[in-house]
């Protein structure tokens, strides 16, 4: 059985806000492999779509169907975009919505 | 999406030399294309941008574009004989090795069209003659060795298809035997396939195929075994019209028949070989200690070695060319996402023979690109995220990648099958081989991998050392050996020069030894051995032996190159450990952020002196394009038990890493819990000098990252300085003691 997220990690949340890259805590470290150890099929991956400068949210298929740009998901950064999956994978893991 | 791509006939090209360019334009629209130099690749915002001078050339101008599609799949192809046209019964046997025995229809043996022994859609063996077909309704299992035969008796009409399994499971619910009443198969003209059938080819077999046999009689089914028999029993001879032995002839692309018309055949597409075959006991490990183990070749539909695109245009180098990165640029629109045009590399070498040179030569490690080709683990794999730490993005490339399997594969994918991919050619579009391009594994900020992070050096030695520099290439490296280095008194490399053959790596000793000076501003490099081919350029074999960071196993007993019988694997396991050339060897790898180096002792000792000339603090790289510091992405460091000359000095050593970068696993037998940057003591790159009693020397950095830093403000800040220092230095022909 794979870790859970626990209500005690909410504090972690602060953490990836600042800084969605790099130095984490172990503890925020073992929630994002969780968030990022899942099935290729409805994964969600960034799609570039101007050159550093536009990326939109996509969901892969697993080569089962072709790969789907989310085109109301767009982002100026890449760290926006990192926040807006954290909350989406929080929410499906939780049930909770994070601000 | 993509609108057109190109690939060109060879990396490497001298003045003088023609160049060949394959484009496709999707939709046949028209193109125009101009040959360009390179200088900088990385497009990011941060940094000096993208930039690139236009060779005004005979092929400028606009062309009428076509698709040119590329049909994947490997086959094997034994023209026609008198003696196919004349069987009336016969016999079609060979073992077969199914891996993806659900996929569909997937041909054995086909004997034009009428012939045809395969894998059926109910998973079973099915056969046809004439135009009869016979079905197994039992499914076979996926790695697993079968007897599979057609036999057709003229007298009796009768057909018969046997599934024979070769395991010993109880029950054999997967053997099968089904016969019908057929009429003769029409044979004039028909050749023989192998793992394919028609023309255009079409149901390519995903698995492993040994010792097909074509007899000229019905033989019955209890002596099928005796066909695999050598020698032939005697009473079979004279019906015997082919027996093909896969184990002959693997280092080429010809397959040999040892039976009476000693028929030659050849295999397209470059499917594997020096594979295990049905009989393979385990007793030996290398295919040509007992060849008649290995006689099986592995096909796969997705095996591509040539895509086979026409020429669009062709340039002659002029014999005044500077060497330098170049690219046929081709385009068809302007869309800012890069969609509507093309950058094809190529590399402008100097005049061969030519020993009047600058002193200094980048030598672009063209193996590691063709290793990398196509490379589709972000695409594919479910780790991807989780090694980057941030999400995969993809640029349009790597979307037009994941639609168009048929690009073909890099040497760090499996096949749709399962199995290692062993072979990788240049000779088809690499879409990650681009100037502009960005990569999934290169760290935050530019996000470069490979060639495009390259430039970076190339564009530092133009645009702000301004000085003279060769570039020379990997295969230029195999093919002529150290007369291609002789002529240099410095050699810098890539960022991640991984893949070296034998040739390659003893010149570059060589070198080393009879004073040559190498700049490795790179990490993981002299990792992989790898073999060329000796009859195809441009195509290279790697075995993912025993360990070392691997996207893939090589299966026990296929550890031996198929292109030249060497031991393959990592260097370290071939007695060579990358530290006793470099100095420092492969540690660390993880591919978020990137951090900074601190200064050593040894950096004050007087026989560094020169390399720190002018820099002030302890810091070093806190700053870059590449993940935002010098030290990342995959890291080297000391080992002196493998091999670091004992008189390295370790100028400067990297800290605090995030714990996405861990140790390689090759650095330790029993796992241990503190593998993460902030716990492992060997999670680092050493920044190392050593000479040679001969006054060479090889300085060495241990990062992916470090040249993403030089052109960090301006051009002016310690990791441009430090590179700056020890270039300046290497070509000062003074020695060092
Ligand atoms: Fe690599």
């Amino acid at each position: 059985m794979r870790y859970q997220i626990q209500p005690e990690d909410r504090m972690l949340v602060d953490e990836f806000r600042q800084n969605p890259y790099g130095r984490h805590s172990p503890g925020l470290l073992r929630i994002l492999n969780r968030m990022r150890c899942v099935p290729l099929d409805g994964k969600y991956v960034l799609v570039c779509t101007k050159p550093f400068r536009e990326w939109k949210l996509a969901i892969h298929g697993d080569r089962q169907r072709p790969i789907e740009i989310l085109h109301d998901h767009v982002f100026t950064s890449r760290e926006e975009a990192e926040w807006a999956v954290f909350k989406l994978r929080w929410k499906a893991l939780t049930g909770e919505e994070l601000n | 999406m993509l609108e057109l791509l190109g690939y060109a006939d060879r990396f490497s090209v001298a003045p003088g030399e023609v160049i060949e360019f394959k484009v496709s334009a999707f939709e046949g629209q028209r193109f125009r294309a101009e040959i360009v130099r390179l200088i900088h690749g990385d497009a990011n915002p941060d940094g000096p941008g993208y930039k690139h001078v236009v060779v005004p050339s005979a092929i400028e101008g606009e062309y009428q574009g076509r698709n040119q599609p590329i049909e994947a799949g490997s086959s094997g192809v034994v023209p026609h004989h008198p003696a196919f046209a004349a069987l009336e019964s016969f016999t079609l046997l060979a073992m077969v090795w199914p891996t993806t025995p659900a996929k569909g229809r997937q041909a054995i043996l086909a004997l034009g069209e009428d012939l045809v022994l395969a894998i059926g859609e109910k998973c079973g063996l099915t056969g046809r003659v004439g135009s009869t077909t016979l079905e197994s309704d039992a499914p076979l299992l996926k790695r697993h060795w079968y007897l599979a035969a057609l036999t057709f008796d003229a007298a009796s009409g009768r057909a018969t298809l046997i599934q024979r399994p070769l395991h010993g499971y109880p029950g054999a619910p997967d053997a099968a035997m089904v016969s019908a009443t057929a009429k003769g198969p029409g044979l004039a003209d028909a050749e023989l396939l192998i793992a394919a059938e028609g023309n255009p080819r079409r149901n390519h077999l995903n698995g492993k195929i040994d010792s097909p046999r074509l007899l000229a009689c019905a033989l019955s089914p209890e002596r099928l075994e005796a066909l695999l028999v050598r020698p032939l029993a005697a009473d079979l001879l004279p019906d015997l019209v082919a027996a093909f032995d896969f184990a002959e002839g693997t280092r080429t692309t010809r397959i040999h028949d040892v039976g009476p018309h000693k028929l030659e055949g050849r295999l397209e597409q470059m499917p594997a070989r020096a594979m295990k075959g049905w009989c393979w006991s385990g007793e030996e490990m290398c295919w040509w200690r007992k060849p008649e183990h290995y006689g099986a070749i592995h096909f796969h539909a997705d095996d591509l070695h040539d895509a086979g695109w026409s020429t669009d245009f062709a340039f002659t180098v002029p014999d005044d060319l500077r060497s330098g990165v170049y690219a046929a640029h081709v385009w068809c629109g302007d869309a800012e996402d890069g969609t509507q045009e093309d950058l094809i590399p190529f590399f402008v070498r100097p005049r061969r023979g030519d020993r009047n040179r600058p002193k200094l030569a980048f030598l672009a490690p063209t193996a590691a690109y063709m290793a990398y080709a196509n490379d589709q683990n972000h695409i594919r794999g479910e780790a991807a995220e989780m090694v980057i730490g941030r999400l995969v993005t993809y640029q349009p490339a790597d979307i037009f990648l994941h639609d168009h399997p048929e690009l073909g594969l890099s040497l760090y994918d499996r096949h749709a099958d399962g199995s290692g991919v062993c072979y990788s050619s240049r000779h088809r579009p690499i879409l990650n081989m681009r100037p502009k391009y960005s990569s999934w594994l290169g760290a935050t900020g530019s996000g470069l991998w490979q060639f495009n992070a390259d430039l970076h050096i190339t564009d530092w030695l133009e645009s702000y050392m301004e000085v003279e520099f060769d570039v020379i290439t990997d295969e230029d490296l195999h093919a002529e050996g150290l007369a291609l280095l002789e002529p240099y008194q410095v050699v810098i490399t890539g960022t991640h020069p991984e893949y070296h053959s034998t040739r390659m790596w003893d010149a570059m000793r060589a070198w080393i030894d009879r004073g040559g000076r190498l700049m490795y501003v790179a990490a993981n490099g002299w990792y992989w051995r790898i073999a060329f081919h000796d009859e195809l350029d441009g195509v290279i074999e790697v075995r993912r032996a025993e360990d070392g960071i691997r996207t893939w196993e090589a299966d026990p007993g296929e550890y031996h190159h198929s292109f030249t019988g060497e031991y393959g694997g990592l260097w370290r396991r071939q007695g060579r450990p990358p530290q006793a050339l470099l100095g420092i060897g492969f540690m660390a790898q993880g591919f978020d952020i990137c951090s900074y180096y601190r200064r050593q002792p040894d950096s004050h000792d007087p026989r560094a002196a020169f390399v720190f000339d002018g820099v002030d603090g302890e810091i070093i790289g806190d700053f870059g394009l590449i993940g935002g510091g010098a030290a990342g992405l995959e890291l080297d460091a000391v080992r002196h038990d493998l091999g670091t000359p004992p008189h390295t000095l370790v100028l400067a050593s990297s800290e605090a890493h995030s714990d996405i970068i861990m140790l390689v696993n090759e650095e330790f037998g029993v796992v241990p819990p503190n593998l993460k940057g902030s716990e492992h003591p060997n999670v680092r790159a050493d920044m190392t000098f050593y000479d040679t009693a001969a006054g060479g020397a090889v300085f060495a950095t241990g990062s992916i990252a470090w040249c993403g830093s030089l052109s960090w403000n301006g051009y002016d800040n310690n990791v441009s300085k430090i590179t700056g220092n020890v270039l300046r230095r290497f070509l000062d022909p003074a020695p060092f003691r």
